[in-house]
């Protein structure tokens, strides 16, 4: 176990520093006028220029500028907005919020997941297992864009089952709508990954044993069956954490929560870089130390894992 | 009546045993999915390439005074904020959606292919190397990478985007196509025929590319065609947050994004874009999947 968690830190930091590279790269390398490219096409002043300069190091060599920038990143610095706000503070003020509606998302989706996942598992071939692989094909095809705001227009404004948007202070109630639009991002593929699973897991030999035993079938499948599906469902959610993202930036937009998402989209729009850089750089790192923390748990519940 | 007639009549003729790629296609012939797909794969392929047989009206013809009025005439999902027909509107969005999902798309398989290809069959060193350029990749999730990527590219005024989101979505979508290559590349280089080839004295280009690729191609082309499907999604959402198509490009993801201002007043513009759009990815992820099952001897 020591051995793998080692590995896999020394692949982290590799992993960290490359895709920071990357995004950094991306933002300002070969940039004929990164100033430009900050603002986007506003004119500016040039003691605006000039403070940007200072503020990126752009007078300095490209390795510079990316050492200032990581030294940023660890100290907590993402830099400030064009609208003269620390990034920092503005994820603080947005980083509730959206937490709120990913960790509704996740449990709704992990709870549709395994119910249905586990009776499609067990009952292949039957009416209800064809029609879960119909429905969560169709899921799959939904892109967020269509998802989003077609369920604010049926459930929030035609129906009225739920509130259409969701404000600063919103409910649990609020976040529901939302929160299942981003919970059927991530569900068809933890529903397949549980019926596969489970199917696989009912022909194996412990589960042959345990029925020998006279064990009840509720208890063999509660217990037995579910306990080993449930571990390859679990690295999934490292993975769903980059969708999520995705998904959180259109839905906080549709619904009007003012989140991470939402302020990432204001980002765009108004063409602040800074405010851009700044929380993607953020968003990267969460994606990273989850993905690194989900590996570690795989590796504790699995021994096949750390053994390899 | 001879013997040998009977005989002929009786044993059925027996050709050239089917490949793989034969077995799958007489598979794929009895799927319903397979089915469904093309044919709406193949109308919006005609939609995209001339969009004049569907409508004839012009999307960009808007007139105020027609704003939010319900389907009449040839209008028949009705006129958006502008006052557009958005029946035209939506049937020339096609060309965009599919112009950037196949030119990503051929971008993204051509890397993937290059890094699956040399990383399965050189193996040591240079698969180390390739392998954890592709975990670094992995560790910026596509829309995130693309927003930075998108933003850079398209910095030029004057471009509708359409360039910047096609190189985009082609340099970050790649990771997965490499590594499904590479898997069976490596797969595929242990087979005997492989080793069979090299002993006949066949170089290293000769290997790759006349017995291990056309062997490792079936479950890339499956990736691809999933790609495809999402690569028509993430164009979409890049328009709607304002960073892909722009300018006078007809898009399905500015007309949404443009339509949920308004839902309260008419809800048409909305879902019509919406519907094009689901049921172009849905086609393409369903070829895919059909594939897949056509292609994948386990599950039959």
């Amino acid at each position: 176990m020591f051995r793998y968690i080692v590995r896999r830190l020394l692949q982290m930091v590799l992993t960290f520093f490359g895709a920071t590279f990357i995004v950094y790269a991306l933002m300002f390398a070969v940039q004929d006028d990164p100033i430009q490219a900050l603002v986007g096409e506003r004119p500016i002043t040039e003691s605006q220029r000039a403070a940007l300069t200072e503020r990126y190091h752009l007078d300095d060599n490209f390795f510079a500028q990316y050492w200032y920038y990581m030294k940023g990143l660890l100290t907590g610095d993402f830099g400030t907005s064009m609208t003269n706000r620390k990034v920092s503070s503005m994820l603080a003020d947005a980083w509730p919020v959206t937490m709120r509606l990913a960790l509704l998302a996740i449990v709704i989706a992990a709870t549709i997941a395994i119910l249905a996942g586990v009776v499609s598992g067990i009952r292949r071939g039957s009416i209800f297992d064809n029609a879960t692989l119909v429905i969560t094909l169709i899921v799959l095809a939904m892109p967020i864009v269509v998802l989003a705001p077609l369920a604010q227009l049926v459930f929030g404004i035609k129906l009225g089952w739920f509130p259409a948007t969701a404000g600063k202070n919103a409910t649990l109630w609020q976040l529901l709508l939302p929160a299942g639009v981003l919970a059927s991002l991530v569900v068809a593929t933890e529903l397949r990954v549980t019926r596969a699973s489970v199917a696989e897991n009912l022909r194996a030999d412990y589960v042959r044993t345990a029925r020998a035993k006279g064990l009840t079938g509720a208890r063999v499948i509660g217990v037995h069956v579910l306990r080993n599906s449930l571990i390859p469902v679990i690295t999934l959610i490292g993975v769903d954490l980059g969708a999520l993202m995705s998904g959180a930036i259109v839905t906080e937009k549709v619904f009007n929560i003012p989140g991470v998402g939402f302020n990432l989209f204001r980002g765009i729009r108004t063409e602040d870089g800074p405010l851009v850089v700044g929380f993607v750089s953020v968003l990267v790192i969460v994606f990273l130390v989850v993905n690194l923390v989900v590996d570690l748990l795989y590796a504790a519940l699995d021994p096949r894992i750390r053994y390899e | 009546m001879s013997d040998t007639s009977i005989l002929a009549a009786e044993v059925p003729a027996v050709g050239r045993p089917r490949s793989l790629a034969g077995d799958a296609w007489h598979d794929l012939r009895r799927s319903k999915v397979f089915w469904v797909a093309l044919v709406l794969i193949v109308v919006i392929l005609l939609m995209a390439a001339w969009p004049s047989l569907f409508t004839s009206a012009d999307p960009r013809e808007c007139v105020l005074s027609r704003q939010h009025k319900p389907a009449g005439g040839s209008a028949i999902f009705g006129y958006d904020f502008q006052g557009c027909d958005v029946y035209a509107k939506t049937v020339y969005g096609a060309r965009y959606s599919i112009i950037v999902g196949v030119f990503a798309t051929l971008i993204a398989g051509l890397i993937g292919a290059a890094f699956g290809l040399s990383a399965g069959f050189f193996g040591g060193w240079i698969d180390a190397v390739l392998s954890r350029f592709v975990d670094v990749m992995l560790g910026i999730p596509l829309l995130l990478g693309a927003i930075v990527l998108a933003k850079r590219l398209s910095s030029d005024p004057a471009s509708n985007g359409v360039f910047a989101v096609t190189v985009t979505l082609g340099l970050l979508g790649w990771t997965t196509a490499a590594r499904v290559m590479r898997s069976s590349v490596i797969a595929a280089k242990n087979q005997d025929y492989v080793a069979a080839a090299r002993m006949l004295g066949a170089g290293n280009s000769r290997l790759l590319f006349r017995h291990i690729l056309p062997n490792s191609m079936a479950s890339f082309i499956v990736v691809l065609t999933i790609l495809l499907g999402i690569n028509i999604a993430s164009e979409a959402t890049l328009s709607f947050l304002g960073i892909g198509l722009k300018g006078d490009a007809i898009s399905w993801g500015i007309a949404i994004s443009e339509a949920t201002g308004y839902v309260r007043v008419a809800a048409g513009p909305l879902i019509w874009p919406s519907l094009f759009l689901a049921a172009t990815v849905l086609a393409f992820i369903m070829l895919g999947d059909a594939v897949r099952d056509a292609f994948d001897p386990k599950l039959r």
